[in-house]
């Protein structure tokens, strides 16, 4: 058993492309929950479309990649205004089962063969990102988001952060993202919407009676979530294939694991919380199997690699019941309103 | 130093592949032609849902392009193309199925010509192509042994679908909770009664059956005691609840997985033999037993909930939980039978369920939750009786849409249909207004 190459690969998701899709998307449900006491349970839906549109608008309709990645986050505004229009005037938690079913419709039009000339049906979705990833496809020439790529060809960084240019552009980008998303919604929750949408998800009549709409707020909330949720997915894009079976319930779960984990209501508990969550379960999944595989514990490494789901599930029950606030959160603020 | 970027590339697709482990259609190895064409066609071939194996699959298209593939063991076939935006003839080699064997038409598509289709590969440079098999002779279906056939098997789902239904809609009633971790409940009865059947010898299925039952309703009242009832005391918020129910169905489904794994195991008789009724309308022995030990554990419930001391004091305490608590009911203990209830009914509709896919996954029930929410929605979260009739709604649209759109679409009709009902009507069809806030 290779303790520091189990070490190594863990601490690599610190900031490693997935781990800041993950984090924008659960940026997002902190604004949607955090803030606005939305419940979304359809996260993946939003990733699932800033990923699709913006390969299908590379594919299929042939834009340049910059053009392509407003056709994902155009979808996921269109998503939020058709889930937003009937339910937000209902109770919290007709949302959060609307939205988990409209996720999965997104997810199993996705998959559906009817439409795999343009979804790749259970396939996905390769090569849009031009060539020098991991597939290329020739129709795909210049203009791919890989070509964009200002880094000279080569291996840069150190261990566990020694990457070749494609990786660390993906960081780059992805942290020039999440920096402009994250200053975005600590300005947002700081102004007098932010104060609007807060009062909204304390007590939703007081805010009515003070003459707010508080449909449009909610509705600009969702908004704005699901956009970044859209750009979330849109990272997962950049990074890799897209694939309908990455984008299930379970995957929005994790999301709310690592946003309760951080702290619903703060700004920079989202990203604590995904760090953590992600370098976590690339440590656990690599470490479980590496001891049934010493012989340390007496499962398959198979069964070795389940461990880790069965401990997210359990945390998130121990983490709700004994710390709704999350690790960085304020008590005060606790956004579970009855 | 390319051996490290290699590395965080092989961790990156693990973990992808980890995700890819939890959807429903992870693609298998396919037996594979011309991988290093850009563009590719795959498929299926089964027949009855059972793979086949080792068919020869001839593709030819433009500019000369022909290709031979055979199917692995999972029926699979998958052939790299030159040119996308382009047509491929796409034909089965009759003579490599197994004997009695004929391609039909698939109903899912307008083909005729069933044993050499023709498929588009679109813009994204990906198509399939699935032979759906039957034995013997083509068998013409008319519309109307069709409908029948539907609405039989949409009626048995549906009486399955109003099991778990009835115990979700109650437990929703008395304690508030949206409760996710139903699913699991329902996964508990096939894997009890699998386990049972591993234990005891297949004969001793009749046994089984209820002991998994009898299982499942005590498991149901372990979680009351050891988790629901402690966080009742505390006076946790709904919303609390809901992502504590989340946290424990994935907790839960993740230890099935780490028991039976992915694989798909069978109960006894489940492959049971079909017989005709009339034209081509058809049923095995097991779809009728199931119906009619549906019906009458329904019946027995409503007489349970509309006549029996404690049946009427859960429905005291659905409307008002203080009102109730203070003539006197002891909402505790009703709401602990209401989870035993419901986790017994939920276990039974877990076996039903596993005989209606057929077989038993690790996130069987979790395939069904949504379907379970939208029937209790539609017929009003909180009344078991509306719970029965939205079940049966969804049961017979979920089977019935199979008729006119893909049937790898049919859940997305009953879906729609809870999002609609949340539009037009959101206490559903028997619920009252009250109970929107």
């Amino acid at each position: 058993m290779d303790f520091l190459a189990i070490f190594n690969s863990s601490i690599s998701f610190i900031l490693a492309p997935t781990t800041i899709a993950y984090a924008l998307a659960t940026l997002g449900l902190a604004v949607h929950f955090g803030f606005g006491g939305l419940l979304n349970m359809g996260m993946a839906g939003f990733m699932a479309l800033g990923a699709y549109g913006y390969a299908i608008g590379v594919l299929t309709f042939g834009l340049p990649w910059y053009f392509a990645a407003f056709v994902g986050i155009g979808a996921s505004v269109v998503f939020a205004l058709i889930l937003g229009i009937p339910t937000l005037r209902l109770r919290g938690d007709y949302l959060a089962i609307v939205t988990i079913a409209a996720a999965e419709i997104v997810r199993l039009l996705l998959l559906s063969s009817a439409f795999g000339g343009i979804t790749g049906s259970a396939d996905g979705l390769s090569g849009f990102n031009g060539p020098g990833g991991t597939i290329t496809n020739p129709t795909v020439g210049a203009g791919g988001f890989n070509e964009s790529n200002p880094i000279p060809p080569g291996d840069y960084g150190f261990v566990p952060f020694l990457d070749n240019e494609r990786t660390w552009y993906l960081r780059i980008v992805g942290i020039i993202i999440l920096t402009l998303a994250i200053f975005l919604v600590w300005r947002l929750v700081n102004s007098p919407w932010g104060r609007v949408i807060k009062g909204i998800r304390e007590d939703e009549d007081a805010v009515r009676s003070l003459g707010k709409n508080v449909f449009a707020y909610k509705m600009q909330a969702l908004i704005i979530g699901g956009v970044l949720g859209a750009l979330g997915g849109l990272m997962l894009a950049f990074s890799t294939n897209v694939n309908s079976s990455v984008y299930v319930t379970s995957l929005t779960f994790f999301l709310w694991t690592a946003l309760l984990l951080g702290g619903a209501a703060t700004v920079f508990g989202p990203l604590a919380g995904s760090i953590i969550f992600w370098v976590l379960q690339a440590f656990l999944g690599l470490l479980f199997p590496a001891l049934a595989d010493a012989g340390l514990m007496p499962f398959t490494t198979i069964q070795a690699a389940q461990i880790k789901y069965i401990i997210v599930g359990f945390a998130l029950v121990l983490l709700v019941v004994y710390r709704p606030q999350g690790l960085f959160g304020n008590k005060k603020e606790l956004t579970f309103v009855k | 130093m390319r051996r490290n970027a290699s590395r965080l590339a092989s961790a990156v697709g693990a973990f992808v592949l980890a995700f890819g482990v939890l959807g429903l259609a992870s693609p298998a190895q396919a037996d594979v032609v011309n991988p290093e064409m850009p563009f590719k066609i795959s498929g299926n071939v089964q027949n009855k849902g059972e793979p086949i194996a080792g068919v020869t699959i001839n593709l030819t298209g433009g500019g000369g392009y022909a290709a031979t593939v055979m199917t692995d063991a999972e029926g699979k076939f998958t052939a790299g193309v030159p040119e996308k935006e382009a047509d491929y003839s796409v034909s089965v080699d009759e003579a490599t199925l197994p004997d009695g064997i004929a391609v039909i038409d698939n109903p899912a598509t307008e083909f005729v010509e069933a044993n050499v289709q023709t498929v588009t590969v679109g813009p994204g440079g990906r198509a399939t192509m699935n032979f759906f098999i039957g034995q013997g002779e083509r068998q013409v279906t008319g519309m109307f042994d069709q409908v029948v056939q539907r609405l039989i098997s949409g009626l048995n789902f549906g009486l399955m679908l109003a099991l778990a239904s009835v115990g979700l809609s109650l437990i929703y009633g008395t304690t508030g909770i949206s409760n996710f971790a139903h699913a699991e409940l329902v996964t508990f009865g096939a894997i009890a009664t699998l386990g049972l059947v591993a234990v005891m010898g297949e004969g001793m299925l009749w046994l089984a059956i209820p002991l998994a039952i009898v299982l499942s309703a005590g498991f149901g009242w372990g979680l009351d005691a050891a988790l629901w009832a402690p966080l009742r005391r505390r006076g946790m918020g709904l919303v609390q609840l809901m992502i504590v129910s989340i946290g424990l169905s994935l907790g839960i489904r993740y230890t099935y997985q780490f028991f039976i794994g992915g694989v798909t195991e069978n109960l006894p008789g489940s492959g049971a033999e079909r017989f005709n009724l009339f034209g081509s309308v058809s049923l095995s022995i097991i779809d009728i037993v199931s119906m009619g030990v549906s019906v009458l554990l329904i019946i027995a419930f409503a007489w349970w909930l509309s006549a029996s001391k404690i049946g009427k004091a859960t429905r005291a305490i659905s409307d008002n939980p203080s009102l109730a608590a203070s003539s006197g009911i002891d909402v505790d203990g009703v709401v602990r039978i209401v989870w035993i209830i419901g986790s017994a009914l939920a276990g039974f509709s877990g076996i039903l369920w596993a005989y209606f896919r057929p077989g038993i996954r690790w996130d069987m029930g979790g395939q069904i939750l949504l379907l379970i929410f939208a029937a209790t929605t539609l017929g009003g979260l909180g009344t078991a009786y509306g719970a029965l009739v939205g079940s049966l709604i969804v049961g017979i649209l979920v089977e019935g849409s199979s008729l006119f759109i893909p049937s790898d679409l049919k859940y997305v009709g009953a879906l729609v249909v809870l999002i609609g009902i949340l539009l037009f009507r959101p206490q559903g069809i028997l619920g009252r207004k009250e109970r929107v806030g």
